[in-house]
């Protein structure tokens, strides 16, 4: 019934080379109007060159881009928005110390006699939110919001350019469940508007709940466009990686078991907390054990890490190590005592994007040795390259900047910033976020093959079932507290959810 | 599928190719470019520009002069680049050369020295590290912005240094002082052994210890670095120590070199030139990635240019313009935009 119509947007052959890597070849896509459109794919299968062709901020080397059937070209994101194609970027790219009405209204603002009409411009702001079901006050700043309203904001500016097309970029990586629902509500009414939707994840279960079709994407390519009703999703995963998706039933398979003994305690948290941000925590990790950190965005479990790293001061309570007392003020505290971590905010907390895979590789084993120490060339040739084969980091070599890397691969660049350390203690807070499948499970792996070897590991994810599947223990926390700790075995998604969600089961 | 195989996706003609022309895109080809014009420009208007004779033992001619007088810009530009790549700024470094100036040569004094010079020289070297050590804790520890921080010593250096002077000129008669600025080594100006010092000295501390790595880390993204472990708020009050030394004997050169010290004039707007030398040199400000052989040229560029223009005779109410179109030009074909027209056609 789709296909009888035209398409809003149409692109075809699109090839984009960068140095020593073919980003896209023969990549292509169809947008239909009224239809949400998932873009699924690994890291590295090209799903961000192509949306970063089609908004403009790359010129594709061949190919055509054919919107309601005139050939486009666009030179940069402004050019893209104004031939009528809308993008919200994973990371939301608005100004926080402006108002939500500025910010909706950037660079358009409405005029009246040559001055600009603030009261126009916020009734038109708060019109525009309504319609999405957003109620707030647009004259504040934006940053006063949580990071959904922002999304929202996004949105509501996207729309606000009369576009025809409208692609998300992964918006739900940041979002809570509670929030995804009302983002999905708001794509279905822009849906039945007749708004073509692109949408980008790699959120299974996001993907169905949404769906009317799917392109998937591989090494650059397009591998297939399908109506979601047809296809599986184990299907769905195997055109992904191109290899039957067995990987994830093996730790499925291996996440039965009964919970290994582990050695000694490596850390314990006695009451550890800090006003306005975490309520007292008590907190135990044992050498080998891979402990789970599971519970909603904003529950405590980022803020946990980032007093357990010395990140953030606490304002009470105390840490042991190796049953000795021992206190952080700052993360080389923290890094003296063995302790590694991998932020969620891989782009602002962990990446130095103009240094080489090489350079932030060394940097945390070069600052635990001090300046003076420098690590001879030879040697840090040596770590980078045996880390790039180790975790498999695709890459064109290793004095490439970090910042041209996929998002997959930077994470593991920063893992092995870390695994360089030797580190007790690995803190990993999302590390998976934002990453595919093939990638995800090839980080999880190799941790927990570290973790056989005694490393102990604190894993933060929103995913649930990543938690229950790969962790020995899990402590479940819900509103700035610890609510619950379960133990390989009695764990079942039904139940801890109900802990997450504040329900007794 | 690896690392090692991903490069050959590039066709080898194309790979040829862009090796062809990939030292056009070297940082330094620019900076070196601009340089060689100018001396080129010299070497057919200028008669005997590249002439060079010994005499009483010493080494004389144009580019002997143009190296001698961009001394203590040179020193200036040393530290301001390595401010800048951790994302500062520092406009103090003019008053820090009066003040420095102005504190070795009231030490001196007559033409018998008050105090030993060794001492006079090494408290106006001190009186630098406080001046540095003041806009460190200032940038790093109070957290104010560079340009704001330094500008308080900008206007406090020289006020003070005009103080203990009374307003007046410092003249020294002391004959060992002027060596530093105005002698002799080995035929060469002793303070181009000075600048060779410290631009070794720099170097090496940048190369062969982990110091460069970590002010591109700072500089780049301050908060991934500290979470890496590094001690950011002590690299940064380091960078503008540093850079105050460096201010500081620059400050010595020239008192030296004008054999009195004039809190008013002494390297007025020398930190805006060596803003400019490092911008030329090829080192952003927006931090980073640095280069102190840029920041060496850069400063050259400058000197040379206004060699050049005085000894073609263009007439000093001219000056000014030409210079700033010559800069204009050299920062222009720096932008990236200009390097992107540049791998386009390439």
């Amino acid at each position: 019934m789709i296909d009888s119509k035209q398409p809003v947007l149409e692109v075809t052959g699109i090839h984009k080379a960068f140095p020593g890597v073919k980003a896209l070849s023969e990549a292509g896509l169809r947008l239909f109007p009224g239809e949400v459109h998932t873009l699924m794919g690994q890291n590295g299968a090209g799903k961000s060159t192509l949306i970063k062709v089609l908004t403009g901020v790359y010129q594709p080397d061949a190919g055509s881009i054919v919107l309601n059937g005139q050939a486009i070209q666009p030179r940069s994101t402004q050019d893209a928005q104004n031939l009528g194609i809308s993008t919200v970027y994973q990371e939301v790219n608005l100004c926080p110390n402006l108002s939500v009405a500025e910010n909706i209204f950037i660079g358009r603002y409405p005029r009246r006699f040559g001055m600009v009409d603030w009261r126009s411009m916020r009734t038109q702001a708060a019109a525009l939110l309504e319609r999405l079901e957003i109620h707030v006050d647009v004259s504040k700043p934006l940053a006063d919001y949580p990071l959904a309203i922002q999304q929202m904001v996004a949105i509501a500016r996207a729309l606000n350019t009369d576009s025809r097309v409208l692609i998300l970029d992964e918006p739900t990586s940041s979002l809570d469940e509670a929030e995804v629902q009302m983002l999905f509500s708001v794509l279905r009414r822009l849906r039945e508007e007749g708004m073509a939707i692109l949408f980008v994840t790699h959120f299974l279960d996001q993907t169905y709940a949404i769906s009317d079709r799917i392109t998937v994407m591989r090494n650059g390519e397009r591998e297939g466009e399908y109506a979601c009703a047809d296809l599986s999703r184990l299907a769905l995963v195997n055109k992904m990686i191109g290899a039957p998706a067995d990987a994830e039933h093996a730790t499925d398979a291996a996440a039965q078991g009964e919970a290994p003994e582990h050695g000694d305690v490596f850390l314990r948290a006695r009451g550890i907390a800090r006003k306005g941000v975490l309520s007292p925590v008590d907190l135990e990790i044992r050498r080998g054990e891979l402990l789970g950190l599971a519970g909603l965005l904003g529950s405590g479990r980022t803020e946990t890490a980032r007093l357990l790293f010395g990140a953030d001061k606490v304002d009470s309570g105390s840490f042991d190590i190796d049953g000795r007392e021992v206190s952080f003020s700052n993360p080389r505290d923290a890094i003296a005592q063995g302790i590694g971590f991998c932020s969620e905010d891989r782009k602002h907390e962990g990446a130095i994007l103009a240094l080489s895979v090489r350079e932030n590789l060394i940097l945390a084993l070069q600052a635990r040795q001090g300046i003076f120490r420098a690590i001879p060339f030879k040697r840090q040739q040596q770590l980078a390259t045996d880390y790039v084969k180790w975790l498999g980091i695709k890459t064109a070599s290793i004095e490439t900047p970090i910042g041209t890397l996929s998002g997959g691969n930077q994470q593991k660049v920063l893992l092995a910033r870390w695994l360089a350390t030797d580190p007790r203690l690995m803190i990993l807070d999302e590390p998976t976020r934002g990453i595919d499948v093939r990638a995800k499970q090839e980080i999880m792996d190799y941790v927990s093959n570290l973790c056989r070897k005694g490393m102990s590991i604190l894993f933060i994810s929103s995913e649930l079932p990543e938690v229950l599947r790969v962790s020995d223990r899990m402590v479940v926390m819900r509103d700035r507290k610890a609510c619950g700790e379960y133990r390989r075995g009695d764990l079942d998604e039904t139940s801890v959810l109900h802990v997450i969600a504040g329900e007794t089961a | 599928m690896s690392a090692h195989t991903s490069g050959t996706t590039v066709k080898p003609a194309a790979q040829a190719a862009a090796s062809r022309t990939a030292w056009l895109l070297h940082p330094l080809v620019r900076p070196i470019g601009a340089l060689v014009a100018l001396l080129l420009v010299d070497a057919f208007l200028v008669p005997g520009f590249f002439h060079l004779e010994v005499k009483e033992g010493h080494l004389y001619g144009a580019i002997i002069d143009i190296l001698n007088r961009a001394a203590p810009l040179m020193l200036a530009a040393l530290g301001m680049t390595l401010v800048i790549a951790t994302r500062g700024i520092d406009i103090s470094v003019g008053a820090v050369v009066a003040l420095s100036g102005t504190v070795s040569a009231m030490l001196i004094g007559g033409s018998t020295p008050s105090t030993p010079m060794a001492v006079a020289l090494a408290a106006a070297l001190g009186v630098a590290l406080l001046c540095g050590l003041w806009n460190g804790v200032l940038v790093a520890g109070i957290k104010l912005q560079p340009i704001v921080a330094t500008l308080i010593l900008m206007v406090a250096g020289r006020g003070l240094a005009q103080l203990l002077t009374d307003g007046q000129i410092v003249t020294v008669y002391y004959q060992p002082f002027f060596f530093l600025g105005s002698g002799y080594l080995a035929g060469l100006p002793f303070s181009l052994f000075v600048v060779a010092a410290v631009f070794a000295a720099t170097l090496l501390l940048v190369k062969k210890t982990a110091l460069g790595l970590f002010i591109q880390a700072v500089g780049i993204n301050p908060v991934a670095a500290r979470l890496a472990g590094l001690r950011t708020a002590t690299l940064i009050t380091f960078v503008y120590v540093f850079c105050s030394a460096c201010a500081g004997v620059a400050g010595m050169l020239i008192t030296s070199n004008i054999k009195s010290a004039d809190a008013n004039n002494a390297g007025l707007l020398l930190e805006l030139d060596a803003i400019l030398a490092v911008t030329l040199g090829g080192t952003s400000l927006a931090g980073g990635k640095f280069s102190l052989v840029g920041s060496m040229i850069g400063a050259l560029i400058i000197q040379t240019l206004t060699s050049t223009i005085y000894s073609l005779g263009v007439p000093p109410e001219v000056n000014m313009v030409v210079k700033s179109i010559v800069v204009f030009v050299v920062c222009i074909s720096q932008s990236s935009e200009f390097k992107n027209i540049l791998r386009r056609s390439a």
